[in-house]
């Protein structure tokens, strides 16, 4: 488990907001695989304070917005921002991408470009930390988005029946994609459905991540002990769904009144009003992460793209042929002579 | 052990009882494999020899069983997980081809995901559209995910063991129609290899290329075929159909000049297709007449048991279709 005090929850927040801030660069300098870029940016309470109280061996699963749940669990930004750009240096050798990243090392079981796609792999993974006795958790996050999709009920119900080692973890931003949560579901109250399957259920205010890591804390240290759990985390996300949407769903009103709550400038603000740490030590702590950040990016702008030949590599696993190459199947064919 | 007369549906029990035993990662879960002892009964007993942790009975929630073996698959464990009937693979479709089927290429080679995905499919217990199906193609048109069909009991056992050994995900379909044919197993005898085709019978005039219960009505046809008409007939049963072993094919193509596909999945765009247009490629110069599909009807399955039977090739239909090759 991490050091959960106010600085660093802080810093590890920073880091976030750095790191999806240089995202945002890299996709304007058409350095960015891809047209699918998801930031959490105004999520990264939700991020920070529940990694706070996950350890070694736990496994988890995000969704399109999960950059920052990665980066808060240890992730390194460079192979980070290098799987975005495509690159071979990246976690995933550049078929990932943003959107399904993962590392086994970390216990990152994949990222998910299906609304509610990752959602059930904890239940697998419940199944195995209870089989093998590791004492380790799983956490799914998601975002509200997914709170419409079945397979989320089809888990939550397996997960409160077999008392599985598992948090769900609702990221409310309000959105899914441009539809509001009030138009999707007519009772908003996410966590009263989770109750009804008999998990420990909870939602707490984002704006301060201490209340978020608190709750986590409580949520993840039942799980352990086989109280499966559901939380969900109310925000705003500060831009559109995806990199190129302005938003036209939501008007300047709300949007201004929604970034109003930035868990990480809440943050900084008690930092200072409680003595903890000055202004210009947070400033010198700004100044390295933006530096580290601006790094991942030189990096992943820097690296090789993958080979050709990769693409028909992993399909299935190593010691497995790999799949015929178009042309060369059609060459060979066309170059046969005729009886 | 020694050779004994089982049926398809102990064959498939035992291979699972054999492997969890060898490898306590091993573990069964689907709706009723438990108590119940399995809709068709293959997982029979096996919660009174392994206990309610490794043979799991689940919710009726078809999504959630595959995707919690995806998950497990991922953390260390061997999931089998059973889907009633082929005909809901709908219900996680998600999880099967847009999960277990990409997350070792998604994720760069990092992990695999090795589950088994047991169902059974196909005709000939009269239960109608929505559970007589033939869904092969579904899985087949899916790169990352192994597909395998028993045909015979010998292959139940085998096979099973044999997808059990597997680093990536196989889909294991039975076709419910078997599951009471009988025939000798020996557990110990060296099958055919993992993606090998084996031919079941060797003729020089035409070949037919098939899988699962199709293989029986093809061996039937044959024989009618070479006492009454004397045409003699190879019979190919591909055994898995991801990998699928055209090698096997090629040459005995090349040397008949005939060839006939037979599944009982929906001719269009269905595995028939597949291999026709295989065959037609690769063994174009050596063809005396155009390759032959004889697949199930573009319909529904229906309950009628005449009109089911009609609905999907029949041993007749082999049978006449294969002499109007040589007409």
């Amino acid at each position: 488990m991490k050091n959960t005090t106010l600085p660093q929850l802080y810093e590890d927040m920073r880091r976030v907001r750095t790191f999806e801030e240089r995202v945002g660069e890299l996709f304007v300098r058409g350095k960015s695989a891809g047209s699918m870029l998801h930031l959490s940016i105004g999520e990264e309470s939700a991020a920070v304070g529940v990694c706070a109280h996950m350890r070694d061996g736990d496994t988890f699963t995000t969704h399109h917005r999960g950059h920052g749940i990665f980066l808060a669990r240890g992730a390194d930004p460079d192979r980070m921002m290098a799987e975005i750009a495509g690159k071979e240096s990246g976690y995933c050798h550049g078929k990932g991408g943003s959107m399904h990243i993962a590392d086994m090392g970390l216990g990152h079981l994949g990222a998910n470009a299906i609304v509610g796609g990752g959602i059930p792999s904890v239940v697998g993974a419940g199944l195995s930390a209870r089989h093998k006795k590791s004492g380790a958790i799983s956490v799914a996050f998601f975002g509200d988005g997914a709170t419409g999709q079945g397979i989320l009920y089809e888990s939550m119900n397996m997960a409160a029946l077999w008392k599985l080692p598992v948090i769900f973890v609702c990221i409310n931003n309000q959105y899914g994609m441009g539809t509001r949560i009030d138009q999707a579901t007519a009772n908003p109250n996410l966590h009263e459905r989770a109750a009804a399957f008999g998990l420990a259920a909870r939602t707490v205010d984002g704006l301060d991540v201490e209340d978020v890591a608190d709750a986590a804390a409580d949520l993840i240290a039942g799980a352990r002990e086989g109280r499966p759990a559901f939380l969900s985390i109310d925000c705003y996300r500060f831009f559109g769904h995806a990199r190129k949407d302005k938003s036209p769903y939501r008007d300047e009103a709300e949007e201004a009144e929604g970034r109003k709550k930035d868990p990480v400038l809440r943050a900084r603000d008690k930092l200072i009003s409680d003595g903890l740490m000055s202004e210009a030590e947070l400033d010198a702590l700004d100044t390295r992460v933006a530096s580290e950040m601006d790094g991942s990016i030189d990096f992943a702008v820097a690296g090789n793209e993958p080979q050709m030949q990769s693409m028909f590599r992993d399909v299935y696993a190593p010691s497995q042929p790999e799949p015929e190459p178009v042309r060369t199947r059609l060459d060979r064919i066309l170059a046969q002579e005729p009886r | 052990m020694a050779v004994q007369q089982t049926t398809y549906r102990d064959a498939l029990r035992l291979a699972l009882s054999e492997a969890m035993t060898k490898d306590e990662n091993v573990i069964v879960m689907g709706e009723e494999v438990g108590r119940y002892g399995g809709a068709y009964g293959v997982t029979k007993d096996l919660i009174k020899e392994f206990g309610p942790e490794r043979v799991i009975d689940t919710p009726i929630s078809e999504a959630a069983i595959v995707g919690a073996a995806v998950g497990a698959a991922m953390t260390g464990l061997r999931p089998v997980a059973e889907l009633m009937y082929v005909d809901f693979i709908g219900m996680t479709m998600d999880q099967l081809a847009n999960q277990a089927a990409k997350i070792r290429y998604m994720f760069g080679g990092q992990i695999g995901v090795p589950m088994v995905l047991r169902t059974q499919g196909g005709t000939g217990r009269s239960a109608g559209a929505q559970h007589s199906q033939s869904l092969e193609g579904y899985i087949m048109h899916t790169p990352g995910l192994r597909l395998a069909m028993p045909a015979t009991v010998e292959d139940a056992y085998h096979l099973l063991r044999q997808s059990l050994q597997q680093p990536d995900p196989v889909v294991f379909i039975e076709h419910k129609g078997l599951y009471t044919m009988k025939g000798a197993l020996d557990p110990d005898a060296a099958p055919a290899g993992w993606g090998e085709a084996t031919v079941l019978r060797e003729g020089d005039d035409l070949v037919i290329v098939t899988y699962s219960r199709q293989v029986h009505h093809a061996l039937e046809a044959a024989e009618t075929l070479a006492g009454a008409h004397g045409i003699n007939v190879t019979v190919v049963d591909l055994r898995t159909l991801n990998p699928l072993d055209f090698d096997t094919i090629r040459p005995l193509v090349e040397a008949a000049g005939r060839a006939m596909v037979v599944s009982e999945g929906v001719m269009t765009c269905g595995v028939a297709a597949e291999l026709s247009a295989r065959i037609t490629e690769e063994c174009f110069d050596f063809l005396e007449e155009p390759v032959v599909r004889v697949a199930g009807e573009d319909i529904p399955i229906s309950v009628s048991p005449l009109l089911e039977q009609n609905s999907v090739p029949t041993p007749e239909l082999i049978v006449d279709i294969a002499r109007k090759m040589f007409a």
